[in-house]
């Protein structure tokens, strides 16, 4: 009866698998013979270009970390895709643009014509990242009061249509506000962009950036912040108790809503951050500008397993450097990354929806 | 005045009439137990004092406050909480971060270091298995860390939905043990139990729900003597 019975149930999972690792195979031996051709016949890349590719990609990278952290928190706690992520982005970085400009043109010694902006650079980015966080932030628990919480309870589709809405809604609103002009941030002069430490590789000169090591740097601290706050305080704890089971820990006596409106604010505080280093470091913002960068974080989290913090960081860093060595390697024109990106994201929903961390989702905690 | 009166309450799931004018009492001090069959409202009862199904008709008052329509985590700042049915361990918080959660509300920390040390030392397993999630532990060293973390919270009235599920009959003895215990040092006990035998003789009175409405109520002694539920909960002995 068993034996009879087991290999039909089975037969369907089989040609299933044999088909993932068939493909698997191929594109693994597609990578290594490209490699191969790439270091031994072709040489067109030199270790001075794979090092400029490296450190985009790991500037890249930190920034997609942050902002995929920002999807992840969200989903962790209501298994939704804050789809208007990207633009809770936008508006920090249009904060800090704001903020920068007006510091910009305070002149505080009107004898050298120096403005605050550069008689004290340091304060002025703080300035800009706390406004820029703050507005993301407000933005963040707006958008989940006004959007997100009446539909509460509803099937999973309709929150999901609600922030496609809401992503359009705050895109044209920008839009209209700030105008469909394309805006140069002001940096101060110490972060001025493109000039960097030059290191030379193969007797040619590598740039690294101050913006970009600016950048990493700043993205590195986030993340360690971020999971600190996960992982060490009661407001963390209770971040992850509401994730696994909102009626316990409302028994708890945890305040659900408060967690869900601080979830949204920490996440809106990480994407307002990001928005303000991509303006810092790319230079130029506009009102659909966190949208790429948006979509790109969202792969980055399913990448590494969506729901799962370290999944985000991992799967942001992975996206960054394949993007950035991704044209070179399989040997495409670099204006194709982002269909590197996105084919990533249909793989790994194919393949393995579950992420590269993450575990796999069972009905009781859909 | 008692400590909890829930007055002629009822409570719907959509068009579910789940329960239907139920009243009880609750004196500081006392244990007090709800025998009923399954889906008799028993835990639909306990979520409506807790507030997370709450009483479409109706009144709750807890210590002289109307509590009706109080948001659950309020409630259990106010002193009410509840162990609920089926475990309900956080599965990915380590043991110790479970029962952490049980004194969310606390701020005194040397009370929660106590607390604390008086779990472990009931269940020395926890104490073994600290920085494990919560998820690994076993299904009755899960019921353990349940009972510990609702002992974590100290509150005036503690809400008990079937605490000895799936326990071996040891532990057993051991938590309602562990119930009188605290009930002795001052805490007043809500108990819902499917062993009705050892729930009505340790409690000071009890009440029959059947199918969303209370049917009898008495003394525990009083009850256990009852022909009805003699054969409905206690088994032909
Ligand atoms: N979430 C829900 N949705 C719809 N109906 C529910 C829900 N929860 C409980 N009910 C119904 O309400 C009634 C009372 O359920 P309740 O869980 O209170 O029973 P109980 O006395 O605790 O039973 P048991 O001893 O099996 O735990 C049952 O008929 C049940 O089917
Ligand atoms: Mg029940």
């Amino acid at each position: 009866m068993e034996k009879t019975a087991s290999p039909k149930v089975r037969m369907p999972i089989n040609t299933y698998k044999i088909v993932q690792v068939t493909i698997a195979v191929l594109f693994i031996g597609y990578l290594i013979w490209r490699i191969y051709a790439l270091a031994v016949i072709e040489q067109v890349y030199g270790a001075d270009s794979w090092l400029r590719f490296a450190v985009s990609g790991l500037i890249l990278g930190s920034v997609y970390a942050v902002i995929a952290i920002g999807y992840t928190l969200v989903y962790g706690i209501l298994f939704m895709i804050n789809f208007a992520h990207g633009e809770i982005m936008m508006l920090g970085a249009y904060a800090g643009y704001f903020t920068l400009e007006a510091l910009g043109s305070w002149i505080v010694d009107p004898a050298a014509g120096q403005a605050f902006l550069n008689a004290n650079p340091v304060l002025s980015i703080v300035l800009a990242f706390a406004v820029g966080m703050t507005t993301s932030t407000i933005a963040g628990v707006f958008l989940e009061k006004i959007a997100y919480r009446p539909l509460r309870g509803a099937p999973r589709l309709v929150p999901l249509i609600s922030a496609i809405g809401a992503s359009i809604f705050l895109q044209n609103a920008a839009q209209l506000i700030f105008s469909p002009r394309r805006r140069d941030y002001l940096n101060p002069d110490i972060l001025t962009r493109n000039t960097g430490w030059t290191v030379v590789v193969n007797s040619k000169d590598v740039v690294i950036t101050y913006t970009g090591v600016f950048t990493f740097v700043l993205s590195i601290i986030l993340l360690i912040v971020l999971y600190t706050i996960v992982q060490r305080t009661r407001m963390g704890r209770a971040m992850r108790a509401v994730a696994e089971d909102k009626k316990t820990a409302a028994l708890m006596g945890i305040d659900v809503d408060g967690v869900i409106s601080r979830t949204f604010a920490i996440s809106g505080a990480m994407g307002g951050a990001a928005g303000v280093m991509w303006g810092i470091h790319n230079g130029i913002i506009y009102h659909y500008v966190g949208f790429i960068p948006g979509l790109k974080a969202f792969t980055a989290a399913v990448l590494g397993g969506i729901g799962n913090l370290p999944g985000a960081m991992l799967g942001g860093m992975v996206l960054g450097i394949v993007e950035a060595t991704g044209p070179a390697i399989l040997g495409i024109p670099f204006q194709l990354k982002d269909v590197i990106a996105f084919s990533i994201l249909v793989l790994v929903l194919i393949f393995r929806p579950s992420g590269i961390l993450g575990e796999v989702l069972t009905e009781e905690k859909v | 005045m008692a400590l909890l009166e829930v007055h002629n309450i009822n409570t719907f799931y959509g068009n579910i009439h789940a329960l239907r004018g139920v009243s009880i009492e609750v004196e500081e001090g006392e244990i007090v137990t709800l025998i009923g069959g399954n889906g008799a409202g028993k835990s639909t009862t306990l979520n409506t004092i807790s507030g997370i199904t709450p009483a479409r008709e109706g009144q709750i008052i807890f210590e002289g406050q109307d509590i009706t329509e109080t948001r659950p985590h309020e409630i259990v700042e106010k002193g009410i909480t509840q162990a609920p049915e089926g475990r309900r361990v956080f599965a990915r918080l380590t043991v110790r971060e479970n029962l952490d959660m049980g004194a969310y509300t606390r701020r005194d920390r040397d009370g929660i270091k106590e607390s604390l040390d008086a779990v472990y030392e009931i269940f020395p397993r926890l104490k073994e298995r600290e920085s494990q999630p919560g998820g690994t532990l076993s299904g009755g060293e899960q019921q353990m860390l349940a009972i510990g973390r609702a002992l974590m919270a100290q509150p005036r009235l503690l809400l008990l939905d079937e605490p000895s599920m799936g326990l071996a009959p040891i532990l057993v003895q051991e938590i309602f043990a562990t119930i009188e215990r605290l009930n002795e040092t001052g805490t007043t006990i809500l108990l819902v139990e499917q062993n009705a035998q050892v729930a009505l003789s340790i409690c000071n009175r009890g009440y029959v729900l059947q199918t969303g409405e209370i049917v009898l109520s008495g003394t525990g002694g009083e009850l256990l003597a009852n022909k009805m539920v003699r054969d409905a909960y206690l088994g032909a002995s």
